[in-house]
């Protein structure tokens, strides 16, 4: 019951994008095509998922008994970093395919502060691993949610005419804050 | 060296972090729904900058370049941690207010792209006014977004209060959709200006 309330805390009433400002550059960056927004998504999910666990691991196995737990931002930092390398050369070598449609996401993910967020959250609100990995997988896929259904409403903005001051990011943004507008109606739900 | 005003000027005015390039955008939003946390957020990141440009344009010969950026960002994340302890030993009111996000300077791409594109391609005393141009360009840009969004959202300026109680307050501002709406229209002013000046 508390991994289901988990889950719809990290996917709707905190979405990471619409409520946390987690993720705001790849929501703005790689959003102006569903196809492309997918694959960031679902990359995304994957970093995430994994990174929540290494993270846990780490701070439990390795920071606090050393008593280094000052040292979490550069110890996570690290982690994601190299496993994000790793997973591209993981993916690279074993699914070819895979790593065409997700390839060119990676990188990128090494700086989105979602990943490092739910990391650092984790800690602090001290979940358990199984609860960890849950959050991250849950925050992760409101990201997904959020910049798919972004990335289809700029794909219908790109067929209009807009005035020059306006196009590209300002329309955007005013569009993001409409739809953070809509999850504000998850905002009075308290399922913790 | 190059001309110290002309790249305070730069980071400042011409390639502001958060109008022009549009870099940094999750303190940007997040931090803003007052002025003093947005002036907190800016200094803290023009430490940070300054810190990192500095060192890493100290290091920058020694460092191979297949391991720059994981070096760049151990570098940043040591400043971080420094800039934290700092803040949570002197001011634990603003590290509490910003919370999460003082971690998350690490991954900020303002300072990991300046450390690329500037940092790493010139000497320490450049490096040290870039550091200090963007920061600030990007303090005077968040606290323009927390000062519309906490006069609009509380009736207040830096916690002081302008407006008679009975006004009518906009909520909204100071939630999530109003950093965004802000942002949006601020940014089309700074359009606006920049295209009237290019005909003139």
């Amino acid at each position: 019951m508390r991994l289901i309330a988990i889950i719809v805390t990290a996917i709707f009433i905190n979405n990471y994008v619409m409520s946390q400002f987690l993720g705001i550059c790849p929501f703005l960056g790689v959003s102006k095509k569903v196809e492309t927004a997918a694959g960031m998504g679902v990359a995304v999910i994957f970093v995430m998922a994994l990174a929540s666990a290494a993270s846990w691991l780490a701070y439990n196995f390795i920071l606090v008994p050393l008593g280094l737990e000052y040292l979490y931002n550069i110890a996570f930092i690290l982690i994601i970093a190299s496993l994000v390398q790793f997973v591209e050369m993981f993916i690279k070598k074993s699914s070819p395919s895979l790593y065409q449609a997700l390839g060119v996401f990676l990188p990128l993910i090494t700086t989105n502060c979602a990943v490092l967020g739910v990391a650092v959250s984790n800690m602090q609100a001290g979940y358990n691993f199984i609860e960890a990995v849950v959050n991250g997988v849950g925050g992760a896929a409101g990201f997904a949610m959020a910049i798919i259904l972004f990335a289809g409403i700029r794909e219908r903005i790109a067929r209009n005419k807009i005035l020059p001051a306006v196009s590209g990011f300002p329309i955007a943004l005013i569009s993001a804050g409409l739809m953070s507008i809509a999850f504000l109606g998850f905002s009075g739900i308290s399922l913790m | 060296m190059q001309n110290p005003v002309k790249i305070l000027k730069n980071g400042l005015l011409n390639e502001n972090p958060t109008f022009v390039q549009v870099i940094g955008m999750c303190p940007t939003l997040a931090v803003t729904t007052g002025a003093v946390n947005a002036v907190g957020m800016g200094l803290s990141v023009t430490a940070v900058l300054t810190c990192s440009n500095l060192f890493i344009s100290l290091i920058r010969k020694f460092v191979p370049d297949e391991i720059r950026i994981p070096s760049f960002i151990v570098v940043i994340a040591t400043f971080v941690t420094i800039v934290q302890l700092v803040l949570k030993a002197f001011i634990p009111t603003l590290d509490s207010a910003l919370g999460l996000f003082i971690p998350l300077i690490v991954v900020n791409c303002l300072i990991l792209a300046r450390a690329e594109a500037f940092a790493s391609k010139n000497d320490p005393i450049s490096s040290v006014f870039d550091g200090i141009g963007m920061g600030l360009g990007f303090t005077v840009a968040l606290t323009c977004i927390g000062i519309v969004r906490e006069f609009l959202g509380t009736g207040a300026v830096f916690g002081i209060t302008v407006l008679p109680e009975a006004f009518p307050k906009t909520i909204t501002m100071i939630l999530p959709p109003g950093a965004f709406f802000t942002l949006a229209f601020l940014m089309i002013a700074v359009n606006k200006i920049r295209s009237s000046r290019a005909k003139a």
